[in-house]
């Protein structure tokens, strides 16, 4: 083992210690650390501009921490190429910026970037879970909101990832492509034991999604706990 | 009339000068008697101008009476400037200025020096540096066009890229299509310059032959040669900006570097 592995329980896939980001005399996100279990979704929560999305850019590494330390699956994140990171930590944004082309050039695009050909059978399977099924050849410009971000987490899911980051992932959708695409999510991650860390403002969605949450303030970690011990309020 | 009163061609050109000086003198008069206070500018700018234009001729006159290699000399300290010019186009992307010089040199030079070797250019100096500042100059303009359709594309599609490289892809692969479009953009004035040739517009170095008392069609030929090599230089220069600025953009641990407003 090298002196940048650390020993953690199996259980935590992702865990964070003492990270922080500072940009010129601003610290964005300062001395987190948590640990996020297999199968677990945790929220994180926080006022606009608390450093949500910033401490979730730190976790693929799109982002350079300044301080502190990433670990997957115990191992420190740095120790990896950034391309096999984000493979293993796979990350759908608020917007889904779907390539252009149709829905089967999307899904298998993680896979193609590694000179793999996803067979149509699996690009037809992946998007049977996320509800689109004989979308394979559809036109993305075609599809509607809550259809771009089911196709923008199937492409996620072909990379086969060990945890998932979601960022505000419903907040451009309407009231009932949201409650679709928040089932889907809690389905997936039932089924596949999924790691996920779901960035959101809001509290209700946390409540409704999540096991656990933490709450960020100014860029800090000021709580964790379940949705009931922290989002009483 | 002033031809018949100096014989000699510089003294020509300082009389010609004290008369065009004269006029702009007389402009800042009439305007001083409209409140418009210009004189000292005016003076000061008309001596500061023939100082140093008579600075740079002098010089010029020194290097071109000198041996053939002080061309490559004068030719390097060009693309030297026009690297730093043209980097200028690319703020906030790190490394910018040894792409431009890189591209600019390798774009101009190797079209310079097939075309000196192949005959096309004359290897005198008077002959080698017009040209070849020509070839350069709009390598630079070239460079600097697309280095800057580049970052503005970039920072237009930071959500795509990012999501890109979530996805696990290669850098360079996530802005390769803005590359490609970058490339295209630079190079529309020399190929707009090449299809307008003669039609629209008579450029100055087929003017300057004609007025020297080459035949029109072989001044016409070789202007022709001209615009050509420029978009080979200018499209190769594109070509490897481009290529290497890919990269630039990026840091060791594959982060897009390059954020904030087009």
């Amino acid at each position: 083992m090298s002196a940048d592995t650390v020993p953690a329980p199996m259980a935590v896939v992702l865990r964070t210690e003492h990270l922080g980001r500072r940009v010129g005399e601003t610290e964005i996100v300062s001395d987190i650390s948590l640990g996020v279990e297999r199968g677990e979704l945790l929220g994180v929560v926080g006022p606009s501009g608390s450093g949500k999305s910033s401490f979730l850019r730190l976790l693929n590494r799109l982002d350079e921490p300044t301080s502190g330390a990433v670990y997957l699956v115990g191992q420190d994140y740095r120790q990896l190429a950034p391309r096999e990171l984000r493979r293993r930590v796979g990350m759908v944004t608020q917007r889904p910026f779907l390539f252009p082309g149709d829905v089967a050039l999307n899904v298998r695009f993680g896979p193609t970037q590694r000179g793999e050909t996803l067979p149509s059978a699996e690009v037809n399977r992946l998007l049977e879970r996320v509800g689109l099924p004989g979308f394979a050849h559809r036109d993305v410009t075609n599809l509607s909101g809550g259809e771009q971000q089911r196709v923008s987490l199937a492409r996620a899911l072909a990379n086969r990832p060990e945890a998932l980051l979601l960022d505000e992932p419903t907040s451009a959708l309407d009231e009932e492509a949201k409650e679709g695409i928040e089932e889907l999510i809690c389905e997936v991650v039932r089924q596949t034991s999924l790691t996920c860390a779901l960035v959101t403002h809001d509290r209700n969605q946390a409540r409704r999604m999540c096991t656990r949450v933490a709450i960020l303030e100014k860029g800090r970690l000021v709580r964790t706990g379940t949705p009931a011990e922290v989002l009483s309020a | 009339m002033l031809r018949s009163l100096f014989h000699s061609q510089i003294s020509l050109g300082f009389a010609q000068a004290a008369i065009a000086s004269v006029l702009a003198l007389l402009v800042v008069l009439l305007a001083r008697r409209r409140n418009i206070h210009l004189e000292s500018d005016a003076a000061i700018a008309l001596l500061r101008g023939i100082v140093q234009i008579v600075a740079v001729g002098s010089i010029l006159m020194l290097l071109l009476k000198g041996p053939r290699w002080t061309s490559a000399f004068l030719l390097t300290g060009m693309v030297l400037a026009a690297g730093s010019i043209s980097a200028k186009r690319a703020k906030n992307i790190p490394g910018a200025l040894k792409v431009s010089t890189y591209s600019i040199a390798a774009g101009a030079g190797v079209v310079t020096a097939i075309m000196t070797w192949a005959g096309v250019i004359d290897t005198a100096i008077t002959s080698l540096i017009p040209v070849g500042s020509m070839i350069i100059a709009n390598a630079m303009n070239t460079n600097g066009l697309a280095l800057n359709r580049f970052r503005s594309e970039v920072l237009s599609h930071v959500g795509e890229v990012e999501t890109a490289l979530a996805l696990g892809a290669a850098p360079e692969e996530t802005v390769a299509r803005y590359a490609e479009s970058s490339i295209h953009s630079s190079l529309i004035p020399a190929i707009d310059n090449l299809r307008s040739l003669g039609i629209v517009w008579i450029p100055g170095l087929m003017t300057g032959m004609l007025l020297s008392g080459s035949s029109p069609l072989y001044a016409a030929i070789y202007q022709f040669v001209v615009i050509a090599m420029i978009l080979a230089s200018s499209g190769l220069t594109s070509l490897l900006s481009t290529m290497m600025i890919r990269s630039h953009v990026f840091s060791p641990a594959e982060q897009l570097l390059l954020k904030g407003t087009a």
